[in-house]
């Protein structure tokens, strides 16, 4: 298996008023073919802005301060504006988080989705439509030949998020990054999204970013899991691996969090304390401050310690499987 | 759609009803015509022919009962000064006024909108403050000074334009317009120039504001990752979501606009409604001034109709009836 994307080192940063907020500060991973990887943490630390990255899409005052992001062996930080602009929609496709947002209000679905094909192919605005239709269809709209005449404001929740998946398949991509399409739906619909993104992915052999802070929606979908906390992956290891025996501290509280892994009547371990604003973060590791087995040791930055088979936790002492259990 | 228009007729009868009572209850009060028509040595029975003639004799609200009824049948009464229906003495102006207007509301788009598109896209650079300061100077100074000032550099000073009158007119299918001939469109720019730039200032901070509203929306970044050029996103995205709202307020002006050229056709001497209006009050010609306020009354109603119809058109989510 070859990588498709290798991301080195990557420091997205922002730069305000108030100061330099980190919001991705040195992640690392590489994603294969085909491959999906799940990547987790609470809100704010850095997973919106981590695929915006990917996609150049970081609007100032924030910029890709450092790393590479190699796409097919091809460095994008640094790619001029119309070499991303073919890649967008096209190789690297993006869904984004509020299905009510993404979509422009006053122009039809039909339009968004024609343009979409016409900013890559060259083909006859009747052939653009056919395929939208097609699409449309594979992605559970029905009767999309009427439908694709509507406007945005016209569907639920859970169909203009199948609109915008439709628009992300139109080409064929080897990448979708999808960023937490299920958060803002329906427990009901979110189920139904899942089930057709995992299916849809299998038939195009497309790879995925699948953005979630919930582990448990993650675990049924991804290959490979990524868990991060303040900007830096601080666990990353096979799905199975790091849902059954987390080393990192953070990722086992995540766990332990979810309501459906606890046995009824035992209250459930939240973790204490809050995300911490990535404007202060505490010398030394970022989760020091919220995290029960911390000590001494962990005022210095903790180094990345392998922990199995292809899967590493950045912590000075990571679980040892037995706590896990 | 069939209640949406009943409702607005209704509306329309109600409030052209009260504006004829409240212009007629209002112009009653003002002087007595006869004294200003007749010579200062006109006899007593001079005077009560005169008055007669004119239907001033009849107790007030005989007056407005024969105006509402001759208003009508279309007859908004005859001038006292110019003996003829004062109906077509204000339509006879209302197309010099009109050809003002729309010059005036063209040029405000026609610039202000790129200068706040620009603005709105790069704000905090030194081009859009200098823009941003523009408009305030725009809105602040006033527009009888901005006119004197246009006709002393560019009339007067440089030489280059005419700053008084009409020029020459032609017809262009069928209409008698300042576009046919070179010298029209010459003296049409200064007082077009002159009525457009306070609605320059508005386009040029609406237009900004909208567009510093909706660039960041997520809808706008899609569009990014979906591979669609910026030009597009710009000129398809950004434009129709912003036209709705700068269609409404300027549609909205254009009654304005019409209502304001007073001004601006005074100090051009320029031979439109707002000229014939100031003549008017001057000469007490009641028939006229009444004419002119019935006539913008039902103009300001029918634009404000269009306009709620462009709105739907443009903005998908609204209906008529009620905006959501
Ligand atoms: N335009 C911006 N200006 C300043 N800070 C930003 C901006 N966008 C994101 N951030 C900050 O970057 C951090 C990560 O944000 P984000 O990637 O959206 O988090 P997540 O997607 O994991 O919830 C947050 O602390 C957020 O406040
Ligand atoms: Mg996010």
């Amino acid at each position: 298996m070859s990588a498709l994307l290798e991301v080195e080192g990557l420091k997205t940063h922002f730069f305000t008023r108030a100061g330099v907020v980190k919001a991705v500060d040195g992640v690392s991973f590489s994603l294969a073919e085909g491959e999906v990887l799940g990547l987790v943490g609470e809100s704010g630390s850095g997973k919106t802005v981590a695929n915006f990255s990917i996609l150049g899409l970081v609007d100032p005052p924030g910029r890709v301060v450092e790393g590479s992001i190699r796409f097919r062996g091809e460095d994008l930080v640094g790619a001029p504006i119309s070499r991303m602009r073919k890649l967008r929609g096209r190789d690297i496709a993006m869904i984004f988080q509020d299905p009510m947002m993404t979509l422009t209000p006053v122009l039809r679905i039909e339009t968004q989705m024609v343009e979409t094909v016409l900013a890559h192919e060259k083909v006859s605005a009747k052939a653009a439509r056919d395929r939208a239709i097609d699409v449309l269809a594979r992605v559970g709209i029905p009767s999309p030949a009427e439908r694709i005449r509507a406007y945005p404001h016209q569907f639920s929740g859970g169909m203009r998020q199948r609109v915008a998946i439709a628009i992300a398949l139109l080409h064929k991509p080897a990448l979708i990054l999808a960023d937490e399409p299920t958060t803002a739906l329906d427990v009901t619909i979110q189920g139904q999204i899942i089930a057709e993104m995992q299916k849809l992915v299998a038939e195009t052999g497309a790879a995925m970013i699948w953005v979630s802070h919930d582990l448990a929606v993650v675990e049924t979908i991804a290959d490979k899991i990524a868990v991060m906390y303040a900007g830096r992956i601080v666990e990353y290891g096979r799905s199975g691996d790091v849902i059954g025996q987390p080393a990192h501290p953070y990722a086992r509280g995540l766990l332990d969090s979810i309501p459906s892994r606890t046995t009824p009547g035992q209250h459930l371990n939240q973790i204490p304390g809050m995300a911490p604003s990535v404007l202060h973060l505490p010398p030394g590791c970022a989760f020091q401050p919220r995290c029960r087995f911390a000590d001494a040791a962990c005022a210095v930055p903790p180094p990345i310690v392998d922990t199995g088979e292809d899967r590493w936790a950045r912590c000075v002492r990571p679980l040892a499987p037995e706590a896990a259990l | 759609m069939a209640v949406f228009f009943l409702r607005r007729f209704l509306q329309t009868v109600v409030v052209l009803l009260l504006v004829s009572l409240v212009v007629f209850l209002g112009l009653y009060a003002i002087g007595n015509p006869a004294e200003i028509l007749l010579p200062d040595d006109a006899t007593a029975a001079e005077r009560d022919a005169a008055i007669r003639s004119l239907g001033l004799d009849k107790p007030i609200w005989v007056q407005y009962g024969v105006f509402l009824a001759n208003a009508l049948t279309g007859d908004l009464g005859t001038s006292f000064v110019y003996n003829t229906p004062s109906i077509t003495l204000i339509l006879q102006r209302f197309p010099a006024t009109l050809e003002l207007a729309l010059s005036a509301l063209f040029i405000a788009i026609a610039i202000g909108a790129p200068l706040g598109l620009y603005a709105g896209l790069r704000p905090g650079t030194r081009l859009d403050r200098a823009i941003v300061t523009g408009s305030i100077l725009g809105f602040s100074l006033p527009n009888f000074w901005q006119g004197l000032m246009l006709i002393l550099i560019f009339s007067i000073g440089l030489g280059w334009l005419p700053s008084s009158g009409r020029g020459e007119t032609g017809t262009i299918f069928g209409i008698e317009t300042s576009f046919a001939t070179w010298d029209g469109i010459r003296h049409l720019i200064l007082p077009a120039t002159n009525l457009a730039l306070f609605k320059l200032a508005l386009v040029i901070r609406l237009t900004r504001a909208q567009v510093r509203e909706t660039m960041p929306l997520d809808f706008v970044k899609f569009a990014r990752a979906k591979g669609v050029s910026e030009r597009r996103i710009l000129g398809v995205h950004v434009s129709k979501t912003i036209a709705a709202p700068i269609v409404t307020v300027l549609g909205m002006e254009l009654g304005s606009v019409i209502a304001f050229a007073v001004i601006t056709e005074s100090i051009f001497a320029w031979p439109g409604m707002g000229k014939l209006i100031i003549d008017s009050i001057n000469r007490l010609d009641r028939p006229v001034v009444a004419a002119y306020l019935l006539v913008i009354t039902f103009m300001f109603i029918m634009i404000n109709l269009v306009v709620d119809l462009l709105y739907t058109v443009l903005d998908p989510r609204v209906r008529l009836g009620g905006r959501t």
